[in-house]
């Protein structure tokens, strides 16, 4: 049986929201995520060979009407920024879903000049970027932000933090 | 017919390659690569149903890719370069996993950077852009070099054959710019709004 936990919860806020296509590159912190969304009928899930790539994909499945939302970690924010240029160009919505590596006890110190820049490198493009801590904020905070997003056509990013992430993988 | 651009290669006028494209472009939803393909497609006319990318260099197929799994029943054509393509040439793996049936993509080939003084891009350097395609798995790949076999791409486009792939041969030349609307805003709610996608509100 299928445990809540806020993998779970992030899941149904994007149903409520009515995301229909995800584009991502695979991930452990998003592997739960990515499992459940690859199993709806209802949302088209696309695996990516680089983030970037979700960008553009973001764009075209909103010029044919259809909601996306993105899955990355945070070094594959990196790969998006000149293509996040062409979000704000043509004001497309966009909502980013990023786990964080390098910050919270991290092992590879080559991921810790992305991860430490992930938020600054966002908000440089004018994303707007909440930031998760805690379990239960997640889900409120995705919906809050794809409800801006789409409220609004803005460029906007969820980042779970790498202590979320981490709490949660020690237990398993 | 072999060859990536080389300089002794035949090729089309581009201009004409993209008027065979969209003759009979019907239900066709167009999405233009940044640089000379856009031109191109303004040359011919500018329609709500094409989107010309400005910038964001690499994102025309995938721009494509994502409008045509949400739109299935309409057939989607990405037009670009040579050189837009080799920027993002992971979407041709992506879109060979993907494989949607009403996305076709033709990459007007001139071997040079048009827009940044007509430098040689790698095709001219020997990268064979259909091999690449086909290795990437997509269905029906053409290597094109006259306008049958052009004509024949854009009829399987319409008639969502795909995923398609075309590399069309076109002549290093420049014609006259024919620049379509610029502001990325407008273009996006223009053609939302001609899909019926977008409320007027």
């Amino acid at each position: 049986m299928i445990g809540e936990d806020w993998r779970d919860e992030i899941f149904a806020a994007l149903k409520r929201g009515e995301i229909r296509q995800i584009g991502y590159v695979p991930d452990a912190g998003h592997s739960r995520l990515i499992d459940l969304c690859r199993a709806d009928p209802e949302i088209r899930a696309v695996g990516l060979t680089s983030e970037e790539e979700g960008v553009a994909l973001a764009a075209g499945a909103w010029l044919g009407g259809q909601r996306p939302a993105l899955l990355m970690q945070s070094s594959g924010v990196g790969n998006c920024i000149n293509m996040l240029g062409m979000i704000k160009a043509c004001r497309f919505p966009l909502l980013m879903l990023v786990t964080m590596r390098g910050e919270w006890a991290e092992f590879n110190p080559w991921q810790v000049p992305m991860g430490s820049k992930t938020a600054a490198a966002l908000e440089l493009m004018d994303v707007l970027v909440y930031r998760v801590e805690r379990a239960e904020d997640a889900a409120e905070t995705v919906a809050a932000a794809l409800d801006i997003a789409f409220n609004g056509s803005l460029a906007t990013a969820v980042l779970l933090s790498q202590r979320l992430i981490g709490a949660k993988r020690w237990v398993k | 017919m072999t060859g990536n651009a080389l300089p002794n290669e035949p090729g089309l006028e581009r201009r004409a390659a993209m008027r065979i494209l969209l003759e009979g472009r019907g239900e066709l939803l167009l999405v233009t690569g940044l640089g000379s393909t856009s031109w191109d497609a303004a040359a011919c006319g500018d329609d709500a149903r094409n989107f010309y990318l400005w910038g964001g260099m690499g994102a025309a197929a995938m721009t494509g890719l994502g409008l045509a799994l949400a739109r299935p029943e309409r057939p989607v054509l990405v037009v670009t370069g040579d050189g837009e393509i080799l920027m993002g040439l992971g979407a041709l793996a992506t879109i060979g996993v993907e494989r949607p049936p009403n996305l076709a993509v033709a990459v007007f080939d001139n071997g040079h950077y048009g827009e940044t003084g007509m430098q040689k891009s790698h095709t001219a350097g020997g990268v064979a852009l259909a091999g690449v395609a086909r290795a990437c798995g997509i269905g029906r790949v053409f290597d094109i070099c006259e306008e049958t076999a052009l004509a024949e791409f854009a009829k399987a486009a319409v008639r969502c054959e795909g995923p398609l792939f075309a590399r069309v041969a076109i002549r290093a030349e420049e014609p006259p710019r024919v620049l379509p609307p610029r502001d990325g805003a407008y273009l996006k709610t223009r053609f939302r709004r001609a899909l019926g996608v977008e409320s007027e509100g």
